[in-house]
């Protein structure tokens, strides 16, 4: 989701019986549901796979600032902009947290950093996409966060204790997100007709890109089985995303909104919506780079860092004189 | 790459509190930029009083197998707290 | 325009002007903890702007409320000091200006503590904390930039140089600051520009930096609305959505 289709290197998953006996007692602490800690012994592959879907959800939230970022000098009341600062706040706050749990697995920020500047790392689709409107920063909220909470209330759970406690800490925050963006939401869609239309074109622009966070059809992949077994993702990314939407549309409908999807109805057998088939060629696109603003993203990040550099390494020369001094004293 | 900041770790002890709660960690150069940087990432909804922070190298820890501001709280901030935002009642999951 | 509420419109502009600034820089900061260091500080002032404006239009009593004063005044009638308007530029020139702006702030607050307005009073007590630590957060920065390598010394060093003329409109005081001091609003000139460059000097000589003569040039006109044409700029991209739907609630 922030972490999507995250790669695990194996390619099948073991039965407790193919297993040597470390490995066995690692499998059977998570099925028993006792968290697994930093310096606990762990398959290269679980700490692998940590590392890759830390580091992905990580990046998320800092590239995740631009967007935002991208409306906060324009917010239209001293309200509206101390709330949106706050929450890019937060979301910065959030990749620390992330960093941190990832660092616990053996890696280096900067090196998590470094990956993520050279392309290597990923990063959530969805923000590539442009905020061309106020109401982006109501959809964003909305729909963005809303589907972060869905996917991130299960890890809450997950084995891997550091990772379990920075998603605590990121969800009681983030629903403050969701929240402010329906507010915002709700704010236009009562407001004057051109009001109503910048709101009726964000959720058209944000919706598809919002179904697709959670990746595509998982059924047969060996990936999401493993994780599952790992229990480092707890429900496949269909069910994740038929819960987003089954949640969501009340939530348009109760907007006076229309979901661009002709094809969604409410299907009584299942207790569902059905909805219209999503482009998976926009999605892997979009992975591959050929979103509308990856370059302008990554390049962004890349800069900050680049032009950072000089300001990072005289924090650490003033460090060093410091610690010098001491040393002589 | 140049010379990474080092990794502390970060002790909160919030104001009702009797001891100090690992919260999570940071990067920062030398121990008063961590207490600061701590303050920024982990007292921002009303949470710390008392905040120690720790170079991660300088922690030992006994082996699994072995089992077994400064600062004020911010209450102007409320619009943090997911209450601020009244939801209609028909609107639900918010 | 009644010199209280001129006051309080000088004091909420600075604070929206500088707070719009590093706004800007959301994301952009050369590490994490920076970016969450530049928001703390963007939403602090953001909050003193919004304390500020309430009641300069309370005592006012045209009906301005914080969103009216920010949103649609034009340039000539915002009267933030210079400084604050100064661009970005390099992380070098944002902490120069921060430090420059958060040591005048913070002794400036602490003068009101005891303004003869209780109200004043009140919005200084609730802003102190946080003025206290914006300026050991800049002084600290500043200390590790000056002392740092010798680039970022040299950068240091020339955004000291540059932002040095505009460091020095806050303590001019016109007509409008004067009426205050008589009224026991708000502290004499004197004592807080000697109370700056004492602490400046300080951290300065901890810096390892020059500091620039007290004696020298100092832009003005900032309070009275006569700006450098960055504000123009700022104003534009701050007031649009506002000024294109002016109908509209948000």
């Amino acid at each position: 989701m922030y972490a999507q289709m995250v790669e695990t290197g194996l390619k099948n998953v073991r039965s407790l019986d193919d297993m040597g006996a470390e490995e066995r007692a690692f499998q059977e602490r998570i099925d028993a549901g006792v968290k697994i800690e930093a310096k606990d012994w762990m398959p290269e592959a679980y700490r692998k796979t940590l590392i890759r879907q830390i580091s992905q959800h990580a990046h998320s939230e800092i590239v995740g600032q631009l967007p935002e970022g991208n409306w906060v000098t324009r917010a239209p009341t001293l309200k509206r902009k101390s709330i949106l600062l706050a929450k890019i706040q937060d979301e910065a706050g959030h990749g620390l947290y992330l960093y941190s749990a990832a660092e616990t697995l053996g890696v280096s920020r900067d090196e998590l950093l470094q990956a993520l500047h050279s392309g290597k790392a990923k990063y959530s689709s969805i923000f590539n996409y442009p905020t061309l409107s106020w109401a982006d920063m109501g959809a964003i909220g909305w729909l963005v966060d809303g589907s972060a909470i869905i996917n991130q209330v299960p890890l809450c759970r997950c084995s891997y204790g550091p990772y379990a406690r920075a998603m605590i800490r990121v969800c009681k925050e983030e629903s403050f997100h969701a929240r402010q963006g329906y507010d915002i939401m709700m704010s236009l869609a009562k407001g004057t007709p051109e009001q109503k239309a910048m709101a009726q074109d964000a959720l058209n622009r944000w919706w598809w890109p919002s179904l697709m966070m959670f990746g595509p059809s998982d059924a047969e992949s060996v990936n999401s089985a493993q994780s599952a077994q790992w229990r480092i993702k707890l429900f496949s990314n269909d069910e994740l995303r038929q819960r987003m939407v089954d949640q969501t549309v009340p939530q348009a409908e109760y907007l006076g909104l229309t979901v661009p999807d002709p094809d969604l109805k409410w299907n009584e057998e299942r207790g569902s919506y059905d909805f219209g088939e999503i482009d998976w060629s926009e999605f892997h696109n979009v992975l591959k780079g050929n979103g509308p603003c990856n370059r302008e993203r990554l390049r962004t990040r890349v800069k900050a860092w680049d032009d950072g550099a000089w300001f990072r390494d005289a924090l650490v020369a003033y460090a060093d004189k410091q610690a010098a001094k001491a040393e002589a004293a | 790459m140049s010379k990474e900041w080092p990794l502390w770790e970060v002790f909160i002890r919030s104001q009702h509190g009797l001891a100090h709660k690992h919260v999570g960690s940071l990067h920062a150069s030398d121990a008063e930029m961590a207490i600061n940087n701590a303050r920024d990432v982990y007292t921002r909804r009303n949470e710390g009083v008392s905040i120690w922070v720790v170079r991660a190298a300088d922690i030992v820890a006994s082996s699994p197998a072995d089992k077994g501001a400064l600062f004020e709280p911010s209450n102007s901030k409320v619009y943090r707290h997911p209450t601020f935002f009244p939801m209609p009642e028909e609107v639900k999951n918010l | 325009m009644d010199n209280k509420v001129n006051y309080l419109l000088r004091l909420g502009d600075n604070a929206m002007i500088l707070s719009q600034r590093l706004s800007e820089l959301c994301g952009k900061g050369p590490a994490l903890e920076e970016d969450m260091a530049l928001t703390n500080v963007a939403l602090d002032l953001l909050g003193q702007t919004r304390m500020w404006y309430e009641y300069a239009g309370e005592l006012e009593g045209r009906g301005r409320d914080e969103d009216k004063l920010a949103y649609h005044r034009d340039a000539h009638d915002f009267k933030n000091c210079l400084l604050l308007e100064q661009p970005n530029g390099n992380y070098a020139d944002t902490m120069m200006r921060q430090f420059f702006f958060d040591t005048w702030h913070y002794f400036l607050i602490r003068g009101l503590l005891s303004s003869s307005d209780a109200r004043i009073a009140a919005i200084a007590e609730k802003s102190l904390k946080e003025v206290t630590y914006h300026l050991r957060r800049s002084g600290d920065l500043i200390v590790r930039l000056g002392d740092g390598t010798e680039v970022s010394h040299a950068r240091t060093q020339a955004a000291a140089d540059e932002l040095w003329m505009y460091s020095g409109e806050v303590f001019v005081y016109d007509a409008v600051d004067n009426a205050m001091v008589e009224q026991g609003v708000a502290p004499a000139a004197a004592e807080l520009r000697e109370q700056w460059l004492a602490h400046v000097a300080s951290i300065f000589a901890e810096a390892t930096l020059t500091m620039p003569s007290p004696d020298a040039w100092m832009q003005s006109g900032g309070k009275q609305g006569r700006h450098s044409e960055h504000l123009g700029y700022l104003l534009a991209e701050m007031q649009f959505l506002q000024r294109a739907y002016p109908d509209a609630q948000w």
